[in-house]
């Protein structure tokens, strides 16, 4: 992919070995001299730290399915028995449990660079379209796994999914039946979740590899969101980007130790330490954080609002209109590419777009806020005007300000602002230096 | 192939022969294929030994008037509640053409006093509260689901929230005047 000329390796069995298989000069050429922008900011950190937390939860995952028994009667116990008598179970778990959170703060930032850069558009819509398969790969894995510890979020997060697909019109209902292997959530549906959330995870790794390919052709994005003019805008991935995502790794390891050693179950719910029983639904059923924003959309559709009465009452009943809205969703934001009118890629050009960008990513907490809430007001109202922001954002602003909207003017290549920046800039200074020695 | 569209050619029925060839051996690996997809998916349905539930039997008896029980019944709830007068006039009382699942009260139960119903939310599969005495009942004293808010009335109907549909009543005869059996 790179033309960089391969090197000439000494070691005579590295040679052997790369005449017959070029691994080494395929990582020379991928991670060695691959020409990266050399304007890039700490947001490109998180495509590898989401690679890295990819690899620990593989890892993990493996060792604990080593102690985990998936049968309704023995799960939660085995679960008890990896926290208590299993050689630093305790550490297994929790970096699994919190690297899954972990997972999602990371690949969430990093969908954020991707719009609020432009990342997603031309040539890269490919490469942002896999981007999202992994997010909803990684959706179905992390639902699947909070099944397994069979507690009573466990049991009862895992009703309430499964019977989101009863409301397809005609054949739902037997969806729903043969996805459970029952008539409830039972041990038939236990098994083939532990089955599945161990296939899954290789499964993401496939698509990231794909990911990976599409970046290296297409190459990075940057913040000025400009095509790289020649090899003077460019540094070499290693040492440069090799030492800014470890620093990156760095700080980020901390964050995960932190909730890791002081608040593992922080990020979690305590009901699930509760053995699952099908007879007692917990009093507020909440999906795990990373699940909220997109459920407030789900329980946005209720028959008395105005918005469902009005436009979709006639059509659907208020359950089917809220989970199309959830799946569709995700469906507009793999969208993106084409809802984006504007040619300028990086908001720093697009004095309007920034603040669409932003104003989305705020309402995209405040949906997670209010999805964590009871089902009562003020919160409906808040998830059901939100959902209608999302949407709003996506599929008539976004559109409409890359027609309307007069971007800055770009600069003429990577280099010039950096040089020009020199002392202008408060942390850019130090960061110019750095990047020109 | 190339010249498979120019008509009038010498070998022209050669090639619509090797045509015929290659869909036929298309359409037998399909076939073949689809043969075995269907095994693989059918195995994910319920299996013959889930099938082979009992249907249950229930003793009326110890159930007071006012009181409820929930038994299970093919791995889910099923509520029975002994209604009180009030409660069954309440449930007869409702216009029905305001519901959103048109239902009278005598559709849903065989004798009055008993409603006997799947307890699972229409909605997406909870269990509603209102079997115990202090459970919250929602807004028309029959069960209150606190996933997502749905309110069901004394006759178990959809009356407001999300769910689309009345909580199911299961196939069941009354076996002696006390006693239920249910599937």
């Amino acid at each position: 992919m790179s033309s960089h000329s391969a090197p000439t390796f000494k070691n005579p069995m590295v040679r052997w070995i790369d005449s017959r298989l070029p691994v080494f000069s395929y990582m020379h050429a991928e991670y060695g001299t691959f020409p990266m922008p050399k304007n890039l900011n700490y947001f490109w950190n998180f495509g590898a730290l989401a690679m890295v937390v990819l690899v620990v939860m593989i890892l993990t995952g493996i060792m604990l399915a080593m102690q985990y028994t998936a049968h309704i009667d023995y799960a939660f116990d085995s679960v008890e028995r990896i926290m208590r008598d299993v050689n630093y179970g305790w550490l297994l778990r929790y970096v699994h449990m919190n690297g899954a959170s972990m997972f999602f703060i990371v690949v969430y930032i990093h969908m954020f660079r991707g719009m609020y850069y432009g990342s997603y558009k031309q040539p890269r819509e490919l490469l942002w379209l896999l981007g999202v398969v992994i997010l909803v790969l990684m959706m179905g894995t992390a639902f699947m796994g909070y099944v397994l510890p069979w507690g009573q979020m466990s049991f009862w997060g895992a009703t309430v999914i499964t019977n989101l697909f009863s409301a397809i019109p005609i054949v739902g209902d037997s969806i729903v039946v043969w996805l459970w292997g029952g008539f409830s959530v039972d041990n038939p549906t236990l098994n083939r979740f532990f089955a599945l959330h161990y296939l899954l995870p290789f499964v993401i790794l496939g698509v990231v590899i794909l990911h990976v390919i599409a970046l290296h052709v297409t190459k990075s994005n940057n913040p000025d969101g400009i095509d790289v003019r020649g090899p003077q805008d460019t540094v070499p991935f290693h040492p440069y980007f090799t030492a800014k995502d470890s620093v990156g790794l760095g700080v980020f390891l901390m964050v995960f130790a932190f909730f890791v050693f002081f608040a593992p179950n922080y990020m979690g719910h305590p009901d699930n330490y509760i053995p699952a029983d099908p007879l007692v639904t917990p009093a507020h059923i909440v999906p795990e954080w990373y699940f909220l924003g997109f459920y407030a959309i789900l329980r946005s559709f209720t028959d008395d609002w105005w918005f469902f009465a009005w436009f979709m009452s006639w059509i659907m009943d208020a359950k089917l209109a809220g989970v199309l809205a959830m799946f569709g969703a995700i469906v507009v934001l793999a969208l993106l590419p084409w809802l984006d009118t504007s040619k300028v890629r990086s908001c720093r050009y697009r004095p309007i777009q920034k603040w669409v960008i932003i104003l989305f990513a705020v309402n995209f907490v405040v949906l997670s806020w209010v999805g964590g809430q009871a089902a009562e007001e003020p919160y409906v109202s808040i998830a059901q005007w939100s959902t209608l922001l999302y949407f709003f954002l996506l599929l008539v602003v976004v559109p409409v300000v890359g027609w309307i909207e007069r971007p800055r003017p770009l600069p003429s290549s990577i280099s010039e602002p950096v040089l020009k920046a020199g002392g202008g800039g408060m942390a850019g200074a130090t960061a110019a230096k750095m990047e020109k020695s | 192939m190339a010249d498979a569209t120019q008509p009038g050619d010498g070998d022209e029925p050669k090639t619509e022969r090797r045509d015929f060839l290659n869909y036929l051996a298309v359409a037998t690996g399909a076939v073949g294929a689809g043969a075995f997809l269907w095994p693989v998916i059918h195995s994910m349905n319920p299996s013959r030994d889930v099938l082979a539930l009992a249907s249950t039997e229930v003793d009326l008896t110890p159930i007071e008037v006012g009181q409820a029980v929930t038994i299970t019944w093919r791995g889910k709830p099923v509520f029975i509640r002994h209604r009180t007068e009030a409660e069954i006039a309440d449930a007869q009382s409702v216009d029905v053409a305001d519901l959103p699942d048109p239902q009278t009260d005598d559709e849903r139960v065989q004798q009055a006093p008993w409603l006997v119903m799947v307890g699972i939310c229409t909605h997406l599969g909870c269990v509603p509260l209102g079997q115990k005495p202090n459970d919250p009942k929602g807004e028309y004293g029959g069960w209150f689901c606190p996933c997502h808010g749905s309110h069901y009335d004394t006759s178990g109907r959809i009356r407001k929230g999300p769910a689309p549909l009345n909580l199911p009543v299961p196939g069941y005869e009354f076996t002696s005047d006390t006693s239920i059996l249910i599937g």
